[in-house]
């Protein structure tokens, strides 16, 4: 759907998302496959911390002021395990470290909004926020209301996770294995639907091919860590790539 | 365990993290090496991510007919090719990792 929209618009240079109202409701279209793919583990989330140690109120509130699915997971694992507060804060730390990444992707996009969305898109900003975002700002249209279409899809996000903690809170026990379900899966597809209109140039190619195979191989590292490692990898190898492509083409 | 403590420090840590480069976006300006760099991060994160998640099956990679995510993936990765149309290569990969899964669940 937001292909063809996409598509059409830049064939025909018109902006039809003139409007932030419009915008909003894109973005929250558009992460509608991320938000099914999330509720699986939002519903194992909250039956999990339960019953791992974590009081109801706090595991809402996890949900809500944190909000950050992989860190949670580690950090239910940690309290299961009786570690203090202090190592799952500093472990929270590391794990969410490859938004760096992302922020700093974001950056060139970001810089002319008001510090009070600059606050609002750096609290809601997720793996899946950023995927949907980043390919919004890098449509070629020039719509000036982008951070909307951001807004919406965090928006959508951050709503469908306290939803889903609170069911796996209240009725996680009786919901049949929310980890067979394959909705999971969701997320998997639509990032494979993002990626490969990307590789068009062999630099992208290499990049993507390194960072797939690190992520493998660095998986068993702890924290996420690999995630962080791979991506690092894949970038080192497109742009070293690009760089022996220009000295061939100069030589 | 202090449940406030490790959720106050988990929401400063992680905002403190998504924040940092927002708040200081005014005195950042970034070098056109780092912003060339910056356009592989998209394609290198999405991957890193999708590679285990297909791939590997409680710590082992498990390249085999049976593993419908797979199957899945090589199946949104051909409709992503050759369509570049996302929401027919979220349904199409779906509909083919449904199908496979109950298919070989019939198998086993």
């Amino acid at each position: 759907m937001v292909d063809s929209r996409l598509t059409s618009s830049e064939e025909s240079g018109r902006t039809p998302l003139k409007f932030p109202r419009a915008e909003f409701w894109a973005g929250v279209r558009d992460i509608f496959p991320l938000v099914v793919g999330a509720a699986p583990f939002g519903v194992i989330f909250g039956t999990l911390a339960t019953s791992n140690g974590l009081s109801v109120g706090a595991t809402l509130a996890m949900s809500a002021f944190v909000f950050a699915g992989s860190a949670q997971f580690i950090a239910v694992g940690l309290v299961a395990a009786g570690t203090g507060w202090l190592l799952v804060v500093l472990t929270t730390f590391v794990v969410n470290l490859r938004h760096l990444l992302y922020s700093v992707s974001l950056l060139p996009h970001i810089k002319p909004l008001s510090h009070f969305w600059k606050v609002m898109l750096a609290f809601w900003l997720t793996d899946e926020s950023f995927a949907v975002a980043i390919r919004r700002y890098e449509a070629s249209d020039r719509s000036p209301h982008k951070h909307w279409y951001y807004l919406g899809a965090a928006l959508f996000m951050y709503i469908n996770w306290q939803l889903w903690t609170l069911l796996g809170v209240t009725i996680g026990q009786t919901i049949p294995n929310a980890a067979d379900w394959g909705l999971d899966f969701a997320m998997s597809v639509t990032f494979i639907g993002m990626v490969v209109p990307y590789v068009k140039t062999k630099p992208m190619g290499i990049a993507v091919l390194v960072a797939g195979l690190t992520a493998i191989l660095a998986y068993p590292l702890p924290h996420k860590l690999g995630l962080l490692f791979a991506a690092i990898a894949g970038i080192l190898a497109g742009m070293l790539s690009e760089r022996t492509q220009q000295a061939s083409t100069t030589h | 365990m202090n449940e406030v403590l490790m959720i106050s420090g988990m929401a400063i840590a992680t905002f403190a993290i998504r924040y940092v480069m927002f708040g200081a976006s005014d005195r950042i300006t970034l070098a056109p090496t780092i912003l060339k760099a910056l356009r592989y991060v998209p394609p290198v994160v999405l991957t890193a991510i999708v590679a285990p998640e297909v791939l590997l099956s409680s710590g082992t990679v498990q390249v085999s007919y049976l593993n419908a995510r797979l199957i899945g993936a090589i199946a949104a990765i051909l409709v992503a090719w050759k369509t570049k149309n996302l929401l027919l290569t979220i349904v199409l990969g779906m509909v083919t990792f449904f199908i496979w899964k109950s298919v070989t669940a019939t198998l086993t």
